[in-house]
């Protein structure tokens, strides 16, 4: 299945506008501008560009709300209940670190 | 014998006073306690870096006898539980360093598409993520870890110690011995990268 991205000549058209008009930036320089905005490093001007970008651009929009959404799913997913509770201890892991702490090797 | 105490509950060393003075004196019980409180979380930690069970095992306990060598040099401002944290992540970065090279030119495929015109390929993202009436909890957390597990090892690993290990871009860089621009290069194709694997299940289709 392809997924269906829209006219050609429309998105033709929207790239003659983003490189020639000013203040407009091309999707490939929004891209390249993307982790400095979400980690706020852009100065304002630049992050005033941007989200204009994003204003006036259905394609990034959706795809820093895909990209967003893959941010959360990631860190949901080694989010693991069961690692935080109290686990069974093998006593030779004990024994291991209780010898190594033995005093010959310190200082 | 097995110690299963819950952490907080009744008996010695519950206090991090407590643990770290019995730790500093090197007792049996409080090692025991440590450990136990501990280790599982380091498991995690340790086995996502490194993605194998029997060196995973031994960087934790590799972690553990660093931690309390330097018992006494901690002097208490982090949390304990922090600098276990740092010093597992350190162990499991070792490992992954004496590793070879990994190829990395696979995740170009992955990458966000464009067209002649420097305009992005998107399809419309749903107003609502119906992912969650598709898959449980734990079949979306197992599916996500899969296509993790996809990536590109080079990718995968600043993922990991950026987005869930919560290093920052300057540590990161200095753990791997890369620049901070090229961390954040792998960074954005990492999360790109999964976005396109995840994208079945973002957009509610059978994965
Ligand atoms: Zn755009």
């Amino acid at each position: 299945m392809t997924p269906s991205y829209g006219s050609r000549a429309l998105r033709f058209m929207k790239g003659l506008m983003l490189r020639n008009l000013p203040l407009m930036i091309t999707c490939r320089e929004f891209e390249d501008f993307l982790l400095d905005y979400l980690e706020g490093n852009l100065p304002r001007g630049q992050r005033r560009i941007f989200d204009l970008h994003l204003a006036i651009c259905r394609e990034c929009r959706d795809y820093l709300a895909a990209y967003k959404e893959t941010m959360a799913l990631g860190k949901r997913a080694f989010d693991d209940p069961a690692a935080v509770l109290p686990q069974t201890v093998p006593e030779d892991l004990i024994t291991a670190v209780m010898e190594a702490r033995h005093p010959d090797s310190e200082k | 014998m097995v110690l299963q105490k819950e952490p907080g509950g009744d008996g010695p060393f519950n206090d991090e006073e407590d643990l770290l003075a019995g730790l500093k004196r090197g007792e049996r019980g409080a090692v025991s306690r440590f450990v136990a409180d501990n280790i599982g979380r380091m498991r995690a930690v340790a086995a996502r870096l490194v993605k194998d069970e029997d060196l995973a095992e031994d960087c934790v306990q590799e972690a553990f006898i660093k931690a309390l060598k330097n018992i006494d040099r901690f002097e208490g401002r982090a949390k304990l539980r922090t600098w276990l944290h740092r010093i597992t992540v350190n162990e499991a970065l070792m490992v992954l360093r004496s590793r070879k090279r990994l190829a990395e030119d696979l995740i170009d495929p992955l990458l966000p598409d464009f067209d002649e015109n420097a305009c992005r390929l998107e399809a419309p993202w749903p107003k609502r993520l119906s992912a969650e009436d598709i898959l449980s909890q734990a079949e979306q957390r197992a599916l996500v870890l899969s296509k993790i597990d996809e990536l590109p090892e080079s990718y995968r690993i600043v993922l990991v110690l950026r987005d869930i290990e919560e290093l920052d871009t300057a540590e990161v860089a200095e753990a791997l011995g890369i620049t901070e621009g090229n961390v954040k290069v792998r960074l954005h194709r990492a999360r790109s990268a999964l976005k396109k694997l995840l994208e079945p299940l973002l957009r509610g289709e059978a994965p």
